[in-house]
């Protein structure tokens, strides 16, 4: 991720939307609408494309740039930690071309472990803080949780928004946590998980995306992977939507993380054929858009090795961490 | 001394009004047995255009009724006409030469027609309507619509015939231009009065009288009108070239039948479904 | 948050993916289909040709008269001696292995209707031929169920029916066609459009296939003369057209005095309409699919965007953005969205009305992009600035035009969706009930999609007011338009 930070992106251009309650409601709620099955249905027709070859080739790469390689287990222990830092180091071993993967994720307590494995080598390491997954917690627990991470040395923070309180409609809470947790990352960046699942509607999800852009998180996430459905490539494509019209408006990107339920190279491509249609080709790159997954990674590897070779591998060939 | 009685002056029916014809003409109406029964108003072209656009006037509104309301007014044609049946018996005596027990018949199914037709208003869509399961997460439906204006040229039955054919047009929210009997014209304009005073606005119905190979073609060219009934052309080259002039904009057309049907016979629903459109409307089911 | 990156990001170039052509087997030459053979006619023939590489791919046969009589002739047999007496439950088996054998070789059908048509692959693969299944599975069904269509017990089937379908949706009119008229008793003779008569041939072999009794379904290629030949025919007792307002009042006149019953799906120059209030990422996607679907040959395509003034700039700049993705070229790659126009002829039509557009004031912008050099090609196209009295919104272009207009309120909308003298299909777009149920109300036109454009299904019923023509195809009013009460 790139680390020209700025001050909050509210700065000035949403002062009188956030100001108050009354007034983010009325901008939140302002939003066009979305009609659900035309979103799913073009959502769909983008998943038709077809990418072959030298197309193939190059949104495997990228895809495998873009994984958040995560594990938040409560049986994580510092050897599956280790053992995964390495992964997303050398996803394949066998094969010095393959990139690294982005990040690797995990719990605070986690981080220190991990960024002992990854040193300088360009990995990040992204750990999920307050009060993940459910967020309920009183806030200065969860600045608490996010100032641990960032001080064992997270690059990137994962929060979860209050959804309760989001459904309730105290959308000014969400907002100020938001804005206080971006402040407790200090120098690292900030992924707004809303947890997609339980804000069931796509007209939430884009309101939550505005909301948290206003607010000044780096990334947008759908999901914590506890929910289920997590990722979706219709709800993803909202949130491509809402980061592709608020660079129209303030100039400022946003990224977005699709996570959870994203197991294979092909629906992997999928989101980034809609990342390159949707939003556009500037979201092309790990600053900008990442899958938070696990198995993933080594059914991309499986795929790149079936380009090179030309014949289907196995997963008895790639590493299982 | 007996009185002198105060004859009546047939003039057309047109936007809820009687005008005479703007041409000036009428044409002699002999009752069976040959004698003057009254002169009739000859409409011209610019009468039948003036019928047009009263009809196009009225359709907005009587088309937006709801179902309930119009079967209502049509109910009420048939009080209205039950009141004054008396008058219809004898007119019908005096132009078709029939008995009296044949003109109460006449005049008794074409009272009942009417409210077999009202009843007919809030309830042809629910048959002919259809909720479609299409394939996909869509909420789908058709319903018939009115198609517009309708042009009626009315069979030799002066009275069961004109109501067998104007009432399942207008029940179902046309309006209509009827080019009455050109033997039997009369009792079209009396029903026209029996209308005027029913509630039916004003241009639902719109009565013409005079020759029908003059008028006709007028309608059938015209290009704000909608739907051509031909029942009552007898004359088969001309029928063909109505429904030649018909298809210059595509009017929904309704030929002629090869005898005159049997009027007391219970009609069919196809009356209304010949000047329906269906109209079917999609909408995505979502959340 | 970071500014905008200056540094260009690696382009995600979609490699192409043709989907492979070695499926179909066309012929160097193809006669009629009658009675059950491929027979050679006695005119003429003419070549079809590939419109987007204008390759020859195939001479065919042109129909005259006598081979239309032979045709009508082979129907009536069909008809009187076979399927007139068939059980329902037996000709709905008929058509349920129709629709099985489409389904079978749904592939070879969506790869020779793209070559034939010049229509994206995705588009025959994904909507044509799906649809074209669907539909004689729907009819199937009815065969044996006409006692519960609406005419009373034992309704009858017309006899022969002449159909005249035209090259935009080939195999799908064709199966708006055949499937009724079969399901209801009736035996067909059916003239495919000139420049797209191959998948109408294929559907022949199919007919073969599943053993149609001979004569049930008669094709006869041809082109308007053929045409004229089969409405004209004394024993053709049901005409069906899909196509010009202007032959569809030709037939209209040559039917005039006769018995034939008639349904006519004509020309349409719908409105879109979108309110200040719409879901606007769908209602962009729903302009595009309103008109640059199948290259807008779409005779319900929604060609007249109606975009309310107060949004029309913000919705106009994300329809550009939007229109900018699509990817015009080889109707067989997969990642085509824009495929060829049907022919030279079209294309000229196209072009002169665009040109009109331009004279009389209004602004073109296009897509950039880079035309194949063979073939027939318009890139995706709206003017702006466009008022009521423009040539361009009153007159069906039928290609990847959009005219945009501007409106105010609800009931200017409605004015000005109805002031033409079509009436096929409306959109309207908005995130108010009652305002969409109103619009629905009072728009003048046979299909209202409400937040989606461009939507079919066998048991919906289409067809239009006004000079789009009368009857319905699909659903219940498409099988009722096939039959007649018993008492008729």
């Amino acid at each position: 991720m790139t680390t020209t930070s700025a001050s909050t992106a509210s700065a000035g251009v949403f002062d009188d939307i956030t100001s108050s309650e009354s007034s983010l409601r009325r901008f939140l709620h302002g939003l066009p609408g979305v009609d659900q099955v035309g979103a799913d249905a073009r959502a769909a027709a983008l998943g038709t494309r077809s990418i072959k070859t030298t197309a193939k080739a190059f949104a495997i790469d990228l895809a495998i740039r873009m994984v958040d390689l995560t594990t938040l287990e409560g049986q994580d222990t510092p050897g599956k930690v280790r053992a995964l830092a390495s992964k997303a180091m050398r996803p394949d071993p066998a094969d010095p071309t393959c990139p690294a993967a982005a990040a690797v994720c995990v719990y605070p307590d986690m981080v220190a472990t991990a960024k002992q494995t990854l040193g300088d080598s360009g990995v990040n390491v992204a750990a999920v803080a307050t009060a993940f997954p459910s967020g309920r917690a009183a806030l200065d627990i969860k600045l608490a949780d996010t100032r641990d991470a960032v001080e064992a040395g997270a690059d990137e923070i994962d929060m979860v928004i209050d959804r309760g309180a989001f459904l309730a409609g105290r959308y000014q809470q969400v907002y100020d946590e938001i804005v206080a947790v971006r402040e407790a990352c200090g120098s690292a960046h900030l992924k707004v998980i809303f947890e997609t699942g339980e804000l069931q509607t796509y007209d939430n999800v884009r309101r939550a995306s505005w909301l948290a852009m206003m607010a000044g998180g780096h990334f947008i996430k759908t999901s914590t992977g506890k929910v289920q459905p997590a990722a979706t490539l219709p709800v993803t494509m909202i949130m491509l939507e809402a980061v592709r019209d608020f660079r129209e408006m303030t100039g400022q990107m946003v990224g977005v993380k699709p996570a959870g339920g994203i197991r294979a190279s092909k629906d992997a491509i999928k989101y980034l054929v809609m990342v390159n249609e949707v939003a556009g080709a500037d979201w092309l790159d790990p600053d900008w858009f990442r899958f938070g997954a696990s198995t993933l990674l080594n059914d991309l590897l499986m795929q790149r090795t079936k380009m090179q070779t030309g014949r289907y591998s196995g997963p008895d060939y790639f590493t299982l961490d | 001394m007996a009185r002198i009685d105060v004859k009546k002056t047939y003039k057309l029916y047109i936007g809820g009004q009687f005008p005479r014809s703007e041409s000036g003409r009428s044409y002699v109406v002999n009752d069976a047995k040959g004698a003057l029964q009254a002169n009739a108003s000859q409409a011209s072209r610019k009468d039948a255009r003036d019928a047009v656009v009263a009809a196009r006037k009225a359709f907005g509104g009587w088309s937006g009724r709801t179902a309930y309301n119009r079967g209502q007014v049509v109910y009420r044609i048939a009080e209205v006409l039950e009141g004054r049946r008396d008058q219809f018996v004898a007119e019908l005596r005096a132009s078709e030469g029939v008995a009296g027990a044949k003109a109460n018949a006449a005049v008794d199914a074409a009272i009942d027609r009417l409210v077999w037709y009202a009843g007919w208003a809030d309830k042809i869509t629910q048959v002919v309507g259809t909720a479609n399961p299409v394939a996909g997460p869509y909420f789908n439906i058709s319903s018939p619509e009115p198609t517009g204006v309708v042009a009626v040229v009315a069979p030799r039955s002066p009275l069961l015939g004109l109501v067998s054919v104007v009432a399942p047009v207008i029940t179902t929210g046309n309006t209509c231009v009827v080019i009455a009997s050109e033997p039997h014209p009369l009792t079209a304009i009396t029903l026209g009065e029996v209308m005027a005073t029913s509630d039916l606005p004003g241009g639902v119905v719109n009565v013409l009288t005079g020759s029908v190979a003059e008028i006709a073609p007028w309608l059938a060219s015209h290009m704000d009108v909608n739907g051509l009934d031909l029942t009552g052309v007898e004359d088969a080259d001309l029928a063909t070239s109505l429904e030649v002039a018909a298809a210059d904009n595509l009017k929904r057309v309704r030929r002629a039948p090869a005898a005159e049907p049997d009027w007391l016979a219970v009609p069919g629903t196809d009356r209304m479904t010949d000047w329906l459109e269906t109209k079917t409307v999609w909408h995505p089911i979502g959340i | 948050m970071v500014k905008v990156p200056d540094t260009a990001t690696p382009f995600f170039e979609y490699a192409p993916a043709p989907e492979s052509r070695s499926i179909v087997d066309i012929k160097p030459s193809y006669g009629l289909f009658v009675d059950g053979e491929f027979v050679d006619g006695h005119g003429r023939s003419f070549k079809t040709i590939s419109p987007s590489t204008e390759e020859v791919l195939a001479e065919v046969a042109e129909a005259d008269e006598a081979d239309v009589d032979l045709a009508v002739k082979a129907a009536r047999r069909a008809y009187t001696r076979v399927w007139s007496r068939m059980p329902g439950s037996e000709r709905a088996k008929y058509l349920f292995r129709i629709a099985r054998i489409i389904q079978e070789r749904g592939r070879e059908l969506a790869v020779l209707e793209s070559i034939d048509n010049g229509k994206p692959i995705k588009e025959s693969r994904d909507v044509d031929v799906p649809t074209v299944a669907a539909h004689f599975f729907y009819y199937a069904g009815w065969a044996d169920k006409l006692d519960h269509a609406g005419l009373g017990a034992d309704p009858r089937p017309h006899g022969v029916a002449g159909q005249v379908i035209p090259w935009n949706f080939p195999l799908l009119m064709l199966a708006w066609k055949v499937a009724p008229a079969l399901a209801a008793g009736n035996t067909v003779v059916l003239k495919p459009a000139e420049t797209t008569p191959l998948t109408a041939l294929l559907f022949a072999e199919i007919c073969q296939q599943a053993d149609l009794p001979p004569g049930v379904v008669n094709i006869v290629t041809g082109a308007g003369a053929t045409g004229q030949a089969i409405v004209a025919h004394p024993d053709v007792d049901k005409v069906a057209f899909t196509g010009s307002t202007e032959v569809g009042k030709a037939i209209a006149r040559t039917v005039a005095g006769t018995r034939k019953k008639v349904t006519l799906e004509l020309g349409g120059k719908a409105a879109n309409i979108v309110f200040d209030d719409a879901p606007v990422d769908q209602a962009v996607e729903g302009i595009v699919n309103g008109i640059f679907f199948n290259q807008g040959h779409v005779c319900c395509a929604g060609s007249r965007l109606l975009v309310q003034e107060n949004v029309a700039d913000e919705v106009l700049e994300r329809l550009k953005r939007r229109m900018s993705t699509l990817r015009m070229g080889d109707p067989l790659d997969k990642n085509t969205d824009i495929g060829a126009i049907n022919s030279g002829e079209q294309l000229k039509r196209i072009r002169e009305l665009s040109e009109v557009g331009d004279a009389e004031g209004a602004e073109r912008w296009e897509v950039a992009c880079d035309l194949p050099t063979k073939g027939f090609w318009f890139p995706p196209t709206i003017f702006t600035g466009v008022s009521q009295a423009h040539r361009i919104a009153r007159e069906e272009i039928f290609g990847p035009v959009l005219s945009v207009l501007t409106f105010r309120t609800p009931h200017e909308a409605v004015e000005k969706a109805n002031n033409t003298p079509y009436g096929l299909s409306a959109g309207v777009w908005s995130d108010k009930g009652s305002r969409i149920l109103w619009m629905a109300n009072h728009l003048r036109a046979g299909v209202v999609w409400a937040n989606t454009f461009n939507k079919f299904d066998p048991t919906s019923p289409f067809g239009g007011y006004k000079e789009s023509g009368y009857g319905r195809e699909g659903g219940l009013p498409g099988l009722a338009a096939y039959l007649k009460g018993a008492d008729a």
